[in-house]
Parts: structure tokens; sequence; C-alpha cells
């Protein structure tokens, strides 16, 4: 569903992807690592268009995210997105920070969107939250209605970056829990994320990167258990415990 | 008569803040997008109107906005222009106050607040109405009113065209009465207390405002 082809990206000299090269069918998780400043984010930014890139090419569901013809808001808009520091909308409540993208974007009507995006606070459990405003919730319970934010969207696939850095470590179960939740059910996700426990318990691969460069991209046995790099082996040896 | 010159003076000021804020905008996203014609436009308005003293600029117009009108729109000479020329004048010089106001303002909303609505599928548009610009406006609205403050005062200088505002009629009545130095300490009484309620009440809603 999603194919990166020799992606390369630089800012001045600095060159931030190399010539990457990777997929992610319908139903697959991939989990992406490495050392920060590996370009992971970055990475993960141009799937859908946030980050531009030089060379290379990118499709999601055969649209190429390159191509200047492409309209990116359409692809954007059928694309979910999870940030590390949550982007809620500040001056919205959280029931208008799940509906306004289905109104405003997808054009549905308000009670339609209501009854979508109560119906996936619920499941991520912060819908007794509905009326209050992103400032008055924790952490983790902002992060569950960013997610509840993309998927009211009806994504065909999701991208999380770094979900859990921004978290206090007693939260970042119940945002792992909604992920893993997800992938269970067969949704489309590539996760930056250092949290290896995810990543043993649903990845399908995972990919180690290091300055920018995908060094790895293998089933997620093969990574943990030999992993075929050096600099895989010791940033798993310094993460995992 | 005193009530009258008031009128006009809060139907300038009025008029100046809602077009200034809204070309102000328009000029402050100019100034932030990626077009560089349109960058350099706004730049050169901005710095354009900052450097010229705001009574110099009214005379101009007092001077310009008439012949203009009577030529494109054939006006009668006889039509009496000086507040529209004010009206226009005040506007344009203070939307680029304003648009200094706006763009600091949208600056102060964190990036990711783009990329979180483009990730929705939003335009470029529908960010800065739906998402940008109404968090830009609460940080910034203090501001937005403080510049308006000023505005009202600076209003007092339409008397170099000899328009009947508050301060103008106080002017008149003291000289027509032989009382000019309690007429303009009564004028700067009043002012002081609009100005002084005004932002007053700015910083109340501040304190009351219920997000961040």
């Amino acid at each position: 569903m999603i194919h990166l082809e020799k992606v390369s990206k630089s800012y001045g000299s600095f060159r931030v992807l190399r010539q990457c090269t990777t997929q992610v069918s319908k139903g697959d998780v991939v989990v992406v690592c490495g050392p920060s400043g590996s370009g992971k984010s970055t990475l993960i930014k141009t799937v859908n268009g946030l980050e531009p890139f030089q060379e290379g090419e990118i499709t999601v569901d055969g649209t190429s995210v390159g191509d200047p013809r492409t309209n990116l808001s359409k692809l954007r808009a059928r694309i979910g997105m999870v940030f590390q520091t949550f982007e809620l909308f500040p001056h919205l409540s959280i029931r208008e920070n799940v509906t306004i993208g289905q109104v405003k974007v997808l054009g549905r009507s308000l009670e339609e969107s209501n009854a979508k995006g109560l119906k996936y606070l619920d499941r991520v459990g912060v819908i007794a939250q509905q009326d209050k405003y992103p400032s008055q919730l924790s952490g983790g319970q902002q992060q569950r209605v960013a997610i509840a934010r993309a998927l009211s969207m009806d994504p065909i696939a999701m991208l999380f970056d770094e979900p859990t850095s921004a978290l206090d470590p007693e939260m970042i179960n119940e945002v792992l829990d909604v992920m893993v939740g997800l992938a269970q059910e067969g949704m489309t996700m590539m996760v930056v994320t250092h949290e290896m426990g995810f990543a043993r318990k649903v990845a399908s691969r995972v990919i180690f990167m290091d300055q920018g460069r995908i060094v790895e991209d293998s089933p997620k046995e093969v990574f943990f258990s030999s992993p075929r790099s050096e600099r895989a082996r010791e940033f798993l040896a310094k993460i995992v415990h | 008569m005193l009530g009258d010159g008031m009128a006009l003076s809060l139907e300038i000021t009025a008029v100046a803040v809602a077009v200034g804020i809204v070309w102000g905008a328009l000029l402050a996203m100019m100034r932030l997008s990626g077009i560089r014609l349109l960058r350099w436009s706004a730049v050169g308005y901005v710095n354009l109107f900052r450097s010229i003293p705001l009574v110099m600029v009214l005379l101009w117009f007092f001077l310009i906005v008439p012949q203009v009108l009577q030529r494109v729109l054939t006006v009668s000479p006889d039509r009496d222009l000086r507040l529209a020329s004010a009206l226009v004048a005040f506007s344009l010089f203070e939307a680029a106050y304003y648009s200094e106001i706006i763009r600091a303002g949208i600056q102060s909303v964190s990036k990711g607040q783009l990329a979180a609505s483009f990730a929705l599928g939003m335009t470029y548009g529908q960010s800065m109405r739906l998402i940008i610009l109404p968090q830009a406006f609460r940080n910034m609205l203090p501001l937005l009113v403080m510049q308006g403050i000023v505005l009202f005062q600076d209003t007092s200088l339409v008397y170099v065209s000899a328009l009947a505002d508050f301060f103008g009629q106080a002017y008149g009545i003291g000289e027509r009465d032989g009382r000019i130095v309690e007429l303009l300490l009564f004028a700067g009484a009043v002012y002081f207390v609009i100005c002084f309620t005004a932002s007053s009440l700015v910083r109340r809603f501040q304190k009351a405002s219920e997000w961040q």
C-alpha cells in the first residue's frame, strides 16, 4: 500500500535521508527505530507529504506523493497521523477535535461526524471528557484523543511519529494498548518508536535507521534474534534492558 | 456637539480597526507565504507606512483621495470627502501595524498545529481559518486592543483637516467660550477614562480565558 523507492532528502549539504527503499503492505505493522537524528521521523513525514523530498518516489495506494499534480490534501485526508506532541487543537473541545476534519474536509454532516467521533472517543476511553478542552486532559488522554481524531477520518493507514516519547512513563501503556488493539484489528500502521515491547508484540517488520539510511528491514523475529548490522546490535543492547 | 464629535472619533476608530485587522491579516499571510513577490510587497508596504508619521499620511490622503474619487467615480467636487479620506488613511496606516501584530500572533502558534491540520487533509486556507488564526487572535487580542486604543487617541490628528471629531469639537467650544484650558483638560480626562477602562477590560478578559 505504501511504497518508498530510493527516497533521498537533504537540508543544504546535510543528507537526512539516503536512498530509503521499503514498503508497507495492507495490514502490515512496520516499526521504525534508530538513534535520534537517524531520519526516522523525517522518513515517516515524507509518506504523507509533510516533509518534501528531493529524490526517489513514494506512492500511497497508487498515488504518487512527490508528484506536483497530486492533491496532497486529498491524499492526507486518507492517511491518519499521530504526533509526538499530540497537537490537538487547543481552542476546540475534545468533541470538536474529532469532528472538525470530518465536517470540513470530508464534508460529513455534523450528526454523522459526532456519532463517529464519539464512537472512537469511547473506544479509546475518553468519551467522558468530550466537552473538555485539551489542556484539561492528561498527556495520555490527549494522545488517545489524537488517535481517535485520526481514526474518525476512516484512514486507509495510520502513521505514528514517536507517539509515546512525550508521555510520562505511567501513561505510555494506555496509549500503547490502543495501538496494539488497532494492530490486531488489521490496521496498516507505520510506527516510529523506541517501544520494543510494542514491536515484539505486534510488528510484522522492524526497520532500523542510522544516518539517514535504512540499515535493516527485517521480520521482527529476525531483527530481535539476530540483527545483521553492528549498529542495530549496539542500539538494541542500549534500549532493551 | 461634543457627543457628535465622540461619535465621529469612535466611527473612525471602528472602521480603521475592522479594515486594518482584515487587511493586516492578509498582509501578514502574504509576508509569511512562500511566494517571494507577495512577501516582498507586504514587507515594502509595512515598512513604508511604519516609516512615515501618521499626520503626514493623513494630510496626503486629504489631498489625494478627493481628487481620485472625483476623477474615477465622478463625484462632485463640492462633496465633503474629508471623512472618507480619513477612513481610508487610518485603515491603510493601521493595517501596517496590525499586520506586524498578527504576524507575531501567527508565529506564536506552534508549527505542529499546521502539520496536524495538514495531516487531517485541510488545505492551507482551511488550516489558517479554522486552526491557526483563531489561536493567533486569542494570543494577540491584548495587543490588538492596545493598538485600537492608540488608534482612538490618534484619531485626534484629523484636526489637520478640520474634521469635527471629539478633540476638534472640544477645542472649538473652548475657543468659542474662551475656556480652552478647561475644555482641553476635560477632553484629556475623557480620553484617559475611555482608554484606561478598555485596557483594564482586556486584562480581566485575559485572566478569564478558558484555555491555555
